[in-house]
């Protein structure tokens, strides 16, 4: 029986990475909230990798939390081990990558969320949207609880029509022995939603104490250190090792003469899988010259013996799975915990979307995370955070809060979902963005503090330490500038140590610095009044000084860039009726309803003949309406 | 888009006469400034609205390209209300492209169909009635110039292109791999190599740019020898050539009169003929001399024009010419159709069996019958079918070219920036421009791209 059990203002329907940060944001911006997750121990589960960040999902952790997400403070608490990548390649492209202890980051969240003032977290599985006259009006659950709010966020991840698949064992099922969630995609499809279906895997935990590491290389983390969130501190944190063996060809030998058992062969899994993460059979088959693939061995955490084999993933049937595994060097005497699967699930099409994450059809319904075609947690917090910032936005009335793709990655995936559309199931990379060296991990916070402070995110202290930071930057960059080196023995020997050329007297600090070889703290050793600097802030403006020539070409390209972007569409302009248009550019504008003309340029189908029309359109509806308002 | 400078040739390519290149754009005084020098008036800057007398001059060589007359018209008060200069030139098609190629490297953007009309109507100029009129302008010249970029891109040229790009996006994905999947097993990133690879990819920009064949014929003429055995009426098409579409005669310094260039404008391309000593097998010493330099003028040729008498049957003398040139790019010019026996061709067959790729020109030079055609025939080879677009540019192929420069400068970018030791997330943005440069060239490069064959060349995941 249906009774009314609560009235909020958000709902957020499921607390997976997307789901979290959505709950959090709503009642951090004073909404009622409230939080529905089909079981309260998969709050904020790692059904896959236990790692965080790397290239691109990084650099979006510390957006995230520079605009006063949860992801990268919980990401430190949970963390086993912490190691920056790319050392080698320049700071643009640095990130951090952290293995989290899985059943920590579950607690640790869980216990954030259940100590939110404003936010109730629910065991509900949710069935149905309720809608009136073209708004969303609240959510019913399996038990005939209804809860009323006027903006509703759903963020299911790989639950909607849930399919797990091993071998020829197949049965329906979210992740990680789940309740699949299957009445609320009927409910989106009832509501005119356009579904589609990927799939993904994941690989065998196996038991820590039937591994021999002694055949295997060991995996540290770094000896510094590093945190995610610019408010964290933690600098002792014990870091426990991974390992990493290799594949061979017995492995790949057991997976060939199984290949007839595996369903990805036989037709049947349907859904498309992620290019980036293939399982083992896939990439036997579609690299078969080579001979090894390596398998990290990572654990999942600091109180379990399970260990995840990373490049293992695999829906080959169970015994298969056991026999492949125990080819590779130390698992000789392997045992299976939980073995590999895949899981196939609906998404929602993401051109069904506005910029803003609301849905086109349905005013108030918001959509975030895996339910939109991408893959990560990190891809899945990022937009949580964002819609639920919208959600808000729409209730108060207010315009979307949009960040751009000069901004950060956040402006890419959103952008790209919207915009592009999906093929696969999405993922961040560096190369998907245009002005990558401005976003930096390093000036995360530069890019984002003052957005979350504005939007009430960000607390006043928080804001005032990003003001001070941004201000000693300023200063130590003119200090720079403006001293002046003298030939001296000690900048001699720091030349000499770097081999790099003589310098004149007169040369400032800052073009020294420009140089390649030279790094900050040589700059310390000469006979110079050092003023203390900040770590962070010597990075900042090492950073800012190295890449001057290069950002100073981004920015321009930025502005650029940004002009197009200010060329505001209306949401609803009739593309039928523009006369000129290309009938596929009609087709897609219409189907997209981008908000500028940049978006629309990015549109596959919209050539520049049809901006150049649209441009013409703008201009002639302006004149028109001048005519009208003059004739008045 | 709309702050950017553009230019391009504003009338339609007629023979000989005067064209003019339109500058609009911020930046168009600062451009124009680039390659025009006043003869008389330093201050044509603040001469405003009228015209100053002066030359075009490539500053790197110092050169003089044409004889200009240059009107300076600042915004608003001229067609696009933007600042607007004009630069008519006297010199015909080839200082004209010059010139146009001279301000696109001093920083314009080659303007699209119907561009300064769109600017026009932005900036206000135009009023609502002729907004329909540039939508159709831009559509129709854009369906031209998609048509006209396909049809130009067959042969080499597009098989240049598309070597040019994939060892550019294979690079790319290199880079841009060892960068997004540092765990991953993909090949580490070698500057050394990368550079090498670079370098090779610059020289082939180069020479494509040297030989993309419509900007050197435009600057130095197609090198064009009629060739045949005696009798053939080589000196009667010559003549009649000659008399209507002679431009220049030269004397080639250090050659005796045998060799004779001289310079025609056949639909525009300037063409420049060799005479040459007719060849024959002979003992003779001197005729010899002759026969050399025949055999060498083929060598160096563009375009070989065969003229065949179409009233008698192949002999070996023809054959022996065919093997000389057949593997020559030219045209079979079938003369003497005005006899009865010319006019049944009995060596067609014959001779599209030996040449058979050479389009067949019938005339009669001496009726000065079908000399269009062959006109038509040449101007067609050149340009790879090419019409004449509305805005009257020949755009496709200044766009080729400056696609190519623009990528050669990206790609020495690249290389300075690795030689300087710096990080591969810098030298990638180089060689991503590079390749969205030349990719400009047949439509449609794609981050996309980058991420496919990632995903196709390297087994990442976990
Ligand atoms: C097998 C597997 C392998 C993966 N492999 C990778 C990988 O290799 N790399 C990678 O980057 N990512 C991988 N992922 C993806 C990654 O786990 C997800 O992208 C990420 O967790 C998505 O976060 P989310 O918040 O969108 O959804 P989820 O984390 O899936 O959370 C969904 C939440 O919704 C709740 N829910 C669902 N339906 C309802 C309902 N009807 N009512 C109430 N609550 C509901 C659930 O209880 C859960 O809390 C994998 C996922 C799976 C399952």
């Amino acid at each position: 029986m249906e009774y009314l059990a609560g009235n909020y203002d958000v709902i957020v329907v499921g607390a997976g990475h997307a789901g979290c940060e959505a709950g959090l944001a709503a009642a951090r911006l004073g909404m009622k909230t409230l939080l529905l997750t089909i079981s309260m121990e998969n709050i904020a589960m790692m059904p896959c990798n236990p790692a965080m960040g790397g290239p691109a999902k990084g650099q979006l952790i510390r957006e995230i939390d520079a605009l006063g997400g949860e992801i990268g403070i919980n990401t430190d608490r949970s963390a086993i081990q912490m190691r920056m990548l790319n050392t080698a390649k320049g700071p643009a492209v640095q990130a951090l990558r952290a293995q989290a202890d899985k059943n920590l980051y579950h607690v640790n969240m869980k216990w954030t969320l259940e100590n939110q003032p404003k936010l109730d977290v629910k065991q509900v599985m949710a069935e149905r949207i309720i809608v009136e006259a073209g708004k969303v009006k609240g959510v019913v659950g399996s038990t005939g609880a209804l809860f009323t709010a006027p903006a509703v966020i759903i963020t299911t991840g790989t639950f909607l029509r849930g399919r797990i698949v091993i071998g020829d064992l197949a049965y329906s099922g979210g992740p990680n022995g789940q309740f699949p969630s299957v009445k609320l995609a009927e409910s989106l499809q009832d509501l005119g939603f356009s579904l589609g279906r990927f799939k993904t895997g994941t690989p065998a935990r196996v038991d820590r104490r039937s591994i021999d590491f002694s055949q295997t290389s060991i995996q540290p983390g770094d000896k510094e250190t590093l945190n995610f969130s610019f408010t964290t501190n933690i600098c002792d944190r014990e870091q426990i090792p991974c390992w990493l063996t290799y594949s061979n060809d017995k492995t790949h030998a057991v997976i060939k003469e199984n290949l007839h058992r595996s369903p990805l062969y036989s037709g049947f899994i349907q859904g498309t899988g992620p290019r980036y993460c293939p399982s083992i059979e896939d990439k036997v088959v579609r690299f078969a010259d080579k001979p090894a693939h390596q398998v990290f061995i990572e654990p999942e955490g600091s109180k379990t013996n399970e260990m995840y084999v990373q490049g293992m993933s695999t829906s080959l049937p169970e015994d298969v799975q056991l026999r492949m595994l125990r080819t590779l060097p130390g698992l000789e005497k392997v045992e299976i915990v939980r073995p590999g699967y895949a899981i196939e699930y609906d998404y929602v099409i993401p051109s069904q979307l506005s910029l803003d994450l609301q849905t086109k059809a349905v005013a108030g319904l918001f959509t975030a995370g895996q339910i939109n075609g991408t893959s990560g947690y990190e891809e899945a917090a990022a937009q949580g955070i964002m819609a639920s910032i919208n959600a808000v936005r729409y209730l108060k009335g207010e315009p979307p809060f949009i960040i751009s793709r000069s901004e950060g990655y956040i402006g890419v995936l959103i952008d790209d979902l919207v915009t592009k559309g999906v093929t696969e199931p999405y993922r961040l990379l560096t190369s998907r963005a245009e002005y990558r060296l401005m976003l930096r991990h390093d000036n995360a916070d530069m890019r984002m503090t003052e957005k979350g402070y504005q939007l009430g995110l960000v607390t006043p202290e928080r804001f005032q330490n990003f003001i001070d930071k941004k201000a000693a930057v300023q200063q130590e960059k003119n200090r720079l500038d403006q001293t002046n080196v003298v030939v001296s023995p000690e900048l001699k020997k720091i030349l000499d140590r770097k081999s790099s050329s003589p310098v004149r007297d007169g040369t400032s600090l800052s073009t020294l610095l420009k140089r390649p070889e030279i790094e900050y703290r040589d700059l310390l050793e000469l006979p110079l009044e050092h003023p203390p600097v900040d770590s962070e802030v010597a990075e900042e403006v090492e950073i800012e000084i190295k890449y001057d020539g290069y950002i100073k070409k981004q920015n321009a390209q930025i502005k650029k860039f940004e002009k197009m972007e200010g060329i505001k569409l209306a949401p609803d302009i009739d593309y039928h009726q523009v006369r000129g248009l290309a009938a596929e550019a009609v087709h897609k504008l219409a189907q997209i309803k981008p908000l500028s003309i940049g978006q629309a340029s990015r549109i596959s189908g919209v050539n520049p003949a049809d901006i150049s029309v649209l441009m013409i359109y703008l201009e002639q509806e302006k004149r028109k309406n001048r005519e009208i308002l003059n004739g008045k | 888009m709309l702050d950017d400078t553009i230019a391009a040739i504003a009338t339609p390519l007629a023979e000989g006469g005067i064209g003019i290149v339109r500058i609009s754009g911020p930046q168009a005084i600062d451009i124009a400034e680039k390659v025009f020098i006043p003869v008389s008036n330093s201050l044509w800057r603040k001469q405003k609205y009228k015209l100053v007398y002066g030359h075009v001059v490539d500053n790197r060589t110092g050169k003089i390209i044409d004889e200009v007359l240059l009107s300076n018209m600042p915004g608003p008060k001229s067609y696009t209300r933007e600042d607007v200069v004009e630069i008519n030139c006297h010199g015909g098609p080839v200082p004209l492209r010059k010139t146009l190629e001279l301000i696109l490297g001093a920083g314009a953007r080659l303007a699209e169909p119907g561009e300064f009309s769109k600017r026009a109507f932005l900036n206000g100029r135009l009023d609502l009635t002729r907004a329909e009129a540039i939508i159709d302008i831009i559509r129709a010249t854009t369906e031209d110039a998609l048509q006209l970029a396909v049809s130009q891109l067959s042969g080499r040229l597009a098989q240049e292109v598309d070597a040019i790009l994939n060892e550019l996006l294979s690079v790319v994905v290199l880079v841009e791999a060892a960068i997004d999947f540092p765990e991953d097993e993909v090949e580490d990133y070698s500057p050394e190599r990368i550079n090498e690879r670079l370098g090779k990819v610059s020289a082939k920009a180069q020479s494509l740019i040297d030989s993309a064949e419509m900007g050197k014929v435009y600057r130095e003429g197609l090198r064009t020898v009629i060739i045949g055995k005696p009798n053939v009426g080589k000196s009667s098409l010559l003549n009649v050539l000659l008399r209507e579409k002679r431009a220049i005669v030269t004397e080639v310094p250090g050659t005796t009169r045998d060799i004779i260039e001289e310079i025609l404008n056949l639909g525009g391309v300037p063409v420049v003929l060799i005479d040459t000593a007719g060849i024959r097998k002979t003992g003779d010493a001197v005729e010899k001399i002759g026969v050399a330099r025949s055999l060498e003028s083929i060598d160096r040729a563009d375009l070989v024009l065969m003229v065949v008498d179409a009233s008698t049957e192949l002999d070996s003398e023809d054959e022996e010419i065919i093997d000389l040139v057949k593997n020559k790019r030219g045209v079979l010019v079938l003369n003497k159709i005005d006899l009865e026996a010319g006019s049944a061709v009995k060596n067609k067959n014959q001779l599209t069996f030996k040449l058979p790729h050479w389009p067949m020109v019938e005339i009669s030079a001496l009726l000065e019958q079908g000399i269009k055609k062959l006109e038509q025939t040449v101007v067609e080879l050149v340009t790879g079918g090419q019409v004449l677009p509305r805005d009257g540019v020949m755009v496709s192929n200044v766009r080729h070219r400056n696609q190519l420069v623009k990528a050669k400068e990206h790609l020495r970018e690249a290389q300075e920036a690795i030689n300087l030791g710096l990080t591969p997330e810098l030298v990638v943005i180089d060689i991503r421009a590079a390749w969205e440069a030349v990719g400009e060239i047949n439509g449609s490069v794609i981050t996309e791209d980058i991420v496919d064959k990632i995903f196709a060349d390297f087994c990442i995941g976990k």
